[in-house]
């Protein structure tokens, strides 16, 4: 097998396009709906983008709280849930003594981190050895590999379902929060959000135009139910996931 | 009841064959029933948590429903936005055309070692099969995939592979492949395969994963999993080739609001799924790692005959959750390896017909209850249930029975004659007892574990005239 020419790909292209086309000619009936009187479908007739609305309110789902105590305490109560471990801190010095404490309590050999103004303060004063991953032109995987935990900061914390969301733009890069056993995340208060789409919200404000190759939702520690539906935690990615609150 | 309408095919036979081994394997059937227990309480849960579940349903049947009839905006939408995002795309007409892009793919790259993500479209296409052929070593990183891999078993259940196989049987293939010392203990189990990809990751050149969502809007991939593996995939090898059908594409990243939180209450029973990951592209400048080339495989496979259905195109809704296998009477007791299919279940029995043909898949619509369980489950609303009724009508169209034709014939023939209806139905009562010890074909399949009931001693007609007189 060779690489497929630019050609075979445009004609293979333009067929599928045809049949997608050709397909679409007959109307499909729109979707049968719950038969709510309320129902999104039955005021805005049948368009999705009108039940979508550019405001972020999805009266429907599961609730990001009202105000942002009570986000907090939502917050608080959904990643409990998942297992991971939430700790509240007045301020980033405090944060650094709660890092210095797990990293002597868990035996840390070697905390990876990368650059962050949220970040490297708490590093500094860690007992063990320190790798930085950086945007420099090589990577090393086995150093990282090599590290019990890994440092980030996240772009903001989704009330509503207990998810950090990271990025590989401002958070490390791609393999820092997934490959250490442990991922430890440092937060402020403000960087809570009610809901995913007030996240998308966000992430479309702060990234305008150029998005960063990777966006991902991390809701709880790495987990598995492959063995007999058993959940287990930690299956490739890290066992513990521990988030310091500053604030 | 299979009808005798469809043609016996060679699938159908052996749909009939392992239906009957499995459906007396009450061990077997314990186990599955006990393995979905959890997800059932875990599913109330999590939709209790909704304001209103089915309104929610509502919104992800509308997003769905309006991103698959614009396909043909859509798909020219995201592949500019994909491409701009420095993402590669190939467009496959059919399995071979994708297998053959994927090893043009790894031969270019000169791959050595691949690690692989769940990723359904995958074993639609057969590739596994196709590398191995041509010599590449892959790998499933997904626990229950490796499970399978190794068992050397085609997935069980499209979202959870080995959902099947005891602890104990873990343990021993474990121990025959990997050499490790025997355990019961699932954690313990986990641990092991986590240990044994962890430098495989590493040492691949290629990651190969699927995608749930495609984002016109933006050009992104969305990749739902628990476990890390796929998140690994797509960060440590040098290259990330996804694979992904034409019906994955939505319109808007904010769609996913809706639809990630639903897709992880329906087909797991969790709030959230573990990671909801969006990839644009291969490594960016600024960015301290992440692959050097990103691409896409756009998989056609007959998706656009099932989308020329406009009766049956909600079927390409389908985010492919699960939920509609977990709560289906009949996949509880037949099993997923039976279908003989890449998607067992409701779902399957309705989109197979489509992908592989409706003469030889038709009996997975006929192995239904109708009892509508599935369309209940589904958080997109897909109408599962009447579009196994509606491929019964399109097989009966295409290949009509002869027997059935001619009974048919002969009942109108009846029907419009009471004073035959009357005589027919008097023999019918009178010789009704005879089929205990005939056991006529057609209905031996019932008359072995039912009695039939005694005939009454008078015609309903007999009995209406003397109320009324």
């Amino acid at each position: 097998m060779t690489l497929r020419s630019q050609a075979e790909n445009d004609a293979a292209r333009a067929a599928i396009l045809a049949r997608v086309s050709e397909a679409l000619r007959v109307p499909a009936p729109p979707p049968q709906l719950g038969g709510h009187s309320t129902s999104p479908a039955v005021a805005s007739g049948h368009s999705a983008l009108a039940i979508l609305p550019a405001d972020t309110s999805r009266p429907w789902l599961p609730t990001g709280g009202d105000s942002p105590a009570e986000s907090l305490q939502l917050l608080g109560e959904n990643l409990e849930k998942l297992r991971a471990t939430v700790f509240r801190v007045p301020d980033l010095a405090a944060a650094a003594d709660c890092l210095l404490a797990q990293a002597r309590e868990r035996d840390w050999h070697r905390v990876a981190y990368h650059a962050h103004p949220l970040v490297e303060p708490l590093v500094a004063g860690i007992p063990c050895a320190t790798h930085c991953v950086a945007a420099k032109d090589s990577f090393d995987k086995d150093a990282l590999e090599a590290c019990d935990a890994g440092l980030t900061a996240c772009e903001c914390l989704v009330a509503q379902t207990g998810s950090i969301l990271v990025s590989s733009g401002s958070c490390g890069g791609r393999a820092l929060s997934i490959l250490p056993h442990t991922h430890v995340v440092v937060a402020t208060l403000d960087q809570i959000v009610p809901t995913l789409a007030d996240a998308f919200a966000g992430i479309r404000e702060r990234y305008a135009g150029q998005l960063p190759s990777m966006l991902s939702f991390i809701t709880g520690p790495s987990r598995t139910g492959d063995i007999e539906r058993i959940l287990v935690l930690g299956a490739h990615g890290p066992k513990e996931l521990i988030l310091i609150l500053v604030g | 009841m299979i009808t005798p309408s469809a043609a016996s095919t060679a699938a159908k036979k052996k749909f009939l064959h392992d239906a009957t081994e499995h459906v007396r394997d009450v061990g077997h059937r314990d186990f599955v029933r006990r393995a979905l227990g959890g997800y059932y309480t875990n599913r109330d849960l999590q939709q209790a948590r909704y304001h209103d579940w089915e309104h929610a349903r509502d919104a992800a049947s509308l997003v769905k429903w309006s991103a698959v009839n614009q396909l043909d905006e859509l798909l020219p939408q995201f592949a500019a936005a994909f491409e701009a995002n420095g993402g590669q795309l190939h467009w496959a007409r059919d399995a071979e055309e994708a297998r053959g892009i994927v090893l043009g793919l790894l031969q270019a790259a000169r791959a050595k070692a691949v690690i692989k993500s769940k990723c359904m479209t995958s074993e639609e296409i057969h590739l596994n099969q196709a590398l191995e052929a041509d010599g590449y070593g892959v790998v499933e990183s997904d626990l229950g995939e490796f499970i399978q891999q190794l068992r050397g078993e085609p997935p069980y259940h499209f979202v959870f592979p080995c959902m099947h196989v005891r602890r104990e049987e873990i343990s021993d293939l474990f121990g025959k492949h990997l050499g490790t010392p025997p355990t019961e203990s699932p954690e313990e189990l986990t641990m092991i395969a986590r240990r044994h990809m962890r430098r495989l990751y590493v040492d691949a050149d290629v990651g190969i994963t699927g995608a749930n969502f495609l984002i016109a809007e933006t050009g992104q991939i969305s990749i739902t999993e628990n476990e890390g593996n796929a998140r690994l995939t797509v960060a440590l090898p040098r290259i990330h080739i996804a694979i992904a059908g034409i019906e994955k594409v939505i319109e808007r990243l904010d769609d996913l609001s809706v639809l990630l939180p639903m897709l992880a209450t329906a087909g797991a029973g969790q709030q959230m799924t573990c990671y909801n990951t969006l990839y644009s592209g291969p490594r960016r400048e600024g960015e301290s790692d992440g692959p050097e080339e990103m691409h896409l495989v756009l998989l056609d496979n007959s998706r656009t005959a099932l989308l020329a259905d406009a009766e049956q195109r909600d079927a390409l809704h389908c985010i492919r959750c699960g939920a509609c296998l977990n709560v289906c009477p009949i996949f509880k007791n037949v099993g997923g390896f039976t279908y003989g299919t890449t998607y067992q279940g409701p779902i399957g029995s309705v989109i197979t017909p489509h992908l592989r043909g409706l003469a030889e898949w038709s009996h997975l619509s006929a192995a239904s209850s109708l009892c509508g369980a599935c369309t209940d489950a589904c958080p997109v609303r897909i109408d599962i249930h009447h579009h196994l009724l509606h491929n019964r009508r399109n097989a009966a169209r295409t290949a009509p029975s002869r027997l059935e034709r001619f009974g048919h014939r002969l009942f109108s023939q009846v029907a419009r004659r009471p004073w035959l209806f009357a005589a027919g139905g008097w023999i019918f009562r009178k010789t009704l007892w005879i089929t205990k010890p005939l056991r006529p074909p057609l209905l031996s399949a019932w008359l072995a574990t039912r009695n039939l009931p005694p005939a009454p001693r008078q015609s309903f007609r007999a009995a209406w005239r003397r109320r009324t007189r």
